[in-house]
């Protein structure tokens, strides 16, 4: 029963996406306040009933419904509570109706701290993120609903896939979800400026907070899902140039230009055009992920086994919203031409560079992405790009954006006079390289220019960090939430740097076959298999070996690696022992049984592999604390500035 | 030097800069392109010598060799219709076992084995990758029609 409401729910939903949009986007046009009021009624509705639905299905899992279809395929009465709920979703339909929630919730969060906004902007930027939870909510009803009936029901279900069983899925599809939906925000604005013909400063300031939060989901989803599949995949890679790890990249390294040309926007009134473009790149480019996931035109561990019908219904969504919205990019953008200009070195031209460094990138793993799938589409041969493509193709344009990352930080607006910085900043590049240098000498040894270039451009992206917001305070300014919030994210990325040319450097790596009582040595660590032993689990049985890691005879740890197989589907997982020091992780993962009472086994060194995450981590946290700056919370109009004083003298 | 020379200068070095690196970007896409072939185009002598490529097809049942306590695997790929031998040391994928679909990547030894650097199988039980699929759907048309 609890099924058909949520269903029902579902459709309430989905029909009250249209007065939100029609409301919405007509009561900003004829500026009738009752109904961009209803609108907002509308939007609430919406979230309340979507949250309902998605309740109902997360019911059916927990009371093992396996009448429904959507249940009785991805969970099994004996799976652990907390999986069961978290396989809500586990697999294509109940990730959408996710997917849809994150957007209510977004929708409905713009509705409620908009009060620094004019209504008429709120409405229209409404109006059309009601389009979107349209199309999304009419994809789940027509294509993919999760709450189909089986009959007769199942006895029992197939089991949620094996890899899905981790903490990973509890929290890595929403984080990413939230951060992809989020991307729908700017649209909107974007598409509202557009609509209105007026784009300013003020709207930079409205949109900057909501592109930050956005972008911090989105940083955290991919995050922790490189983090998931480093461990739960058993084999230790933290980044695979996946086409669907790509889709997830696109959209925030052209995020990332965004909020770097927002600001831009801002303070100086400037790249208008450019940054309403990249706001609708950036939710593109989410749609188009969704479209590559969905549609099973890749081959991935993401890719859900899909019918074409949803892919042909993604692709035409993708069509209309970036087809109008470039349609009105095309017609409105002439109005947001600026005279103004700067001068070759100052802070806007660091920031262009660091856009059209960052899109440069995005075009070159969309080419990588693509390419492919044309070709297959054009009947012209099955070919696949290597990681090392990506690898390179990355490093060109990324290399030089971080090393003027630094000199753009210090650089002011329209001039840039470094002055006194300059001798900063050549004291700071020559202690970089020499610490750079000293790194790699001193705690590895010599590996190659690459690592020694990536050391020092570490060193010299994370010294710039620290200093920038020294010298301000010396200068006697104050620090802003936003001068922290870039300080913090800059900083995360020099360790996010240093973390990856250590790993992609030194990383050792080894497979061998080990029986109980025989030793491996790896990079200075002795690894001895001391048992095997079989442990049974909730829902499934296990081979499990003791590994004893010593190092000139001093113990360090002992990890337990597991193959497991899942009763209900039969698959076995890696379960990869990892002892998971701050400066390096070990890794052991089983593969087999050899015959003879000796098992294959990968042993890995990663030194510093744990710097990628914090350092991910450090970045988004950077965005969360310019997301909270006080400026963006100041009233704009000149009532509302009345309203509050009102507000404080009672 | 003018302003104008100088923005000249500038712009020249900036296109200079930007097609230096497209020509790397572009050479690093050709040289990492992995092309597909069946177990068919490798007998039939399609498939490079020197290069790096992938090939798909099923493990052949009882194919399978590994002396035992060794690492050095042997197994016959199919696609029905030719078959490829294919040598590989290391740690299977989880879900490699005969009967089942996956995708070698590698290149061709001397004596026309097919040496692997990597195996691939999905996890799910049902999985084919799409490229065998492809394969196995083409010869079974080709053997229909020559029935």
């Amino acid at each position: 029963m609890s099924v058909e409401l949520g269903h029902f729910a579902l459709i309430l939903a989905f029909c009250l996406t249209l007065p939100q949009a029609f409301f919405g986007l007509a009561g900003a046009v004829y500026r009738k306040p009752h109904w961009i009021a209803l609108t907002r009624n509308a939007v609430v509705g919406h979230f309340v009933l979507t949250a309902v639905s998605f309740a109902c299905l997360m019911h059916a899992f927990y009371v093992n419904d396996f009448s429904v279809l959507y249940v009785a395929q991805n969970s099994n009465s004996e799976l652990p509570t907390i999986y069961r709920l978290a396989a809500t979703w586990g697999a294509h339909e109940g990730s959408l109706l996710l997917w849809l929630l994150a957007q209510a919730t977004w929708t409905l969060a713009v509705s409620i701290f908009s009060r620094s906004i004019p209504d008429v902007v709120t409405s229209r930027v409404l109006g059309v993120l009601g389009l979107i939870s349209a199309g999304f909510a009419l994809f789940i009803l027509t294509t993919s609903s999760p709450f189909e009936r089986l009959w007769p029901a199942a006895v029992d279900g197939r089991d949620l896939n094996p890899l899905l069983q981790d903490p990973g899925l509890i929290i890595h599809p929403p984080m990413q979800y939230i951060g992809y939906i989020g991307m729908s925000v700017p649209f909107a604005f974007a598409v509202a400026a557009m609509l209105e013909g007026k784009l300013d400063s003020v709207w930079a300031r409205w949109v900057r907070p909501w592109t930050n939060v956005a972008w911090v989901f989105l940083t955290c989803g991919i995050t922790l899902g490189s983090w998931w599949a480093y461990y739960e995949l058993g084999w230790g890679g933290w980044w695979f140039w996946d086409a669907v790890e790509n889709a997830s990249f696109m959209p925030w390294l052209v995020g990332t230009a965004l909020i770097h040309s927002l600001a831009v926007t801002e303070k100086r009134g400037l790249f208008k055009s450019w940054t309403l473009l990249l706001s609708i790149t950036a939710f593109s480019l989410s749609v188009l992920g969704t479209f590559l996931v969905r549609s099973g035109v890749v081959e991935s561990v993401h890719a859900f086994a899909s019918d074409p019908g949803r892919g042909l219904f993604i692709l035409t969504f993708l069509g209309l919203c970036a087809g109008s919205a470039l349609g009105l990019y095309a017609w409105r953008a002439p109005l947001f031409r600026t005279n103004t200009g700067f001068a070759p070195v100052s802070r806007e031209s660091f920031l262009l560079i660091n856009n059209v460094l960052l899109v440069g990138a995005t075009l070159l793993i969309l080419l990588g992405t693509l390419y492919p799938m044309f070709l297959d589409a054009l009947n012209l041969g099955k070919i696949s790009v290597g990681p090392p493509y990506f690898d390179i193709a990355f490093l060109i344009p990324m290399l030089p954006m971080v090393v003027l990352l630094a000199p753009g930080m210090h650089a002011g607006w329209k001039k840039a006079d470094f002055g006194r910085t300059k001798g900063l900043l050549l004291v700071l590049l020559a202690v970089s390289v020499v610490a750079g240098i000293a790194l790699a000498l001193v705690a590895y040894g010599w590996h190659s220019v690459m690592t020694v270039i990536g050391f020092s451009l570490a060193f010299w992206v994370g010294l710039s960090a620290l200093v920038d917001p020294v010298s301000r305070l010396r200068k006697g300014h104050s620090l802003s939430a936003g001068v922290i919030g870039m300080s913090v994210a800059h900083f995360g990325l020099a360790v996010f740097v240093l973390g990856v040319a250590t790993t992609q450097s030194y990383r050792q790596e080894m497979d061998l076959s080990l029986r109980p009582g025989q030793t491996a040595e790896l990079s200075g660590f002795q690894f001895t298999m001391t048992k095997l032993s079989d442990v049974k689990g909730p829902n499934y049985e296990a081979t499990e070996a003791e590994i004893r890691i010593t190092r000139d005879g001093k113990e360090i740890a002992v990890l337990h690696p597991q193959k497991r197989i899942y009763r209900v589907q039969k698959n076995p997982m890696t379960e990869a022992g990892i002892d998971s020091g701050l400066t390096r992780h070990l890794l052991v993962s089983m593969g087999e049984p050899l015959g003879d009472g000796s098992w294959s086994l990968r042993l890995q060194y990663k030194p510093m592999v744990r710097f990628i995450w914090m350092g991910a981590f450090t970045m988004a946290l950077g965005g969360l604390i310019a997301a909270f700056d006080r400026r963006y919370r100041k009233r704009v109009t000149a009532d509302d500035a009345v309203a509050a004083a009102d507000v404080k003298t009672v | 030097m003018t302003a104008r020379q100088r923005r000249m200068l500038l712009v020249g070095l900036m296109v200079i800069g930007v097609g230096t690196a497209a020509a790397f970007a572009l050479n690093a896409f050709q040289e990492n392109l992995l092309y597909f072939y069946s177990p068919s185009d490798v007998s039939a002598g399609k498939a490079p010598a020197d290069r790096t490529f992938r090939v798909g097809g099923m493990v052949t049942e009882g194919s399978f060799q590994r002396p035992a306590g060794s690492m050095e695997a042997t197994f016959i790929l199919t696609d029905f219709a030719h078959n490829v031998k294919v040598r590989y040391s290391g740690v299977l994928p989880d879900l490699f076992r005969e009967g089942q679909g996956i995708v070698a990547r590698g290149k061709l030894a001397p004596g026309g084995d097919f040496v692997a650097e990597e195996v691939l199988a999905k996890h799910d039980e049902n999985y084919m990758p799409p490229d065998v699929a492809d394969t196995l759907k083409k010869q079974h048309q080709k053997e229909a029609g020559g029935q």
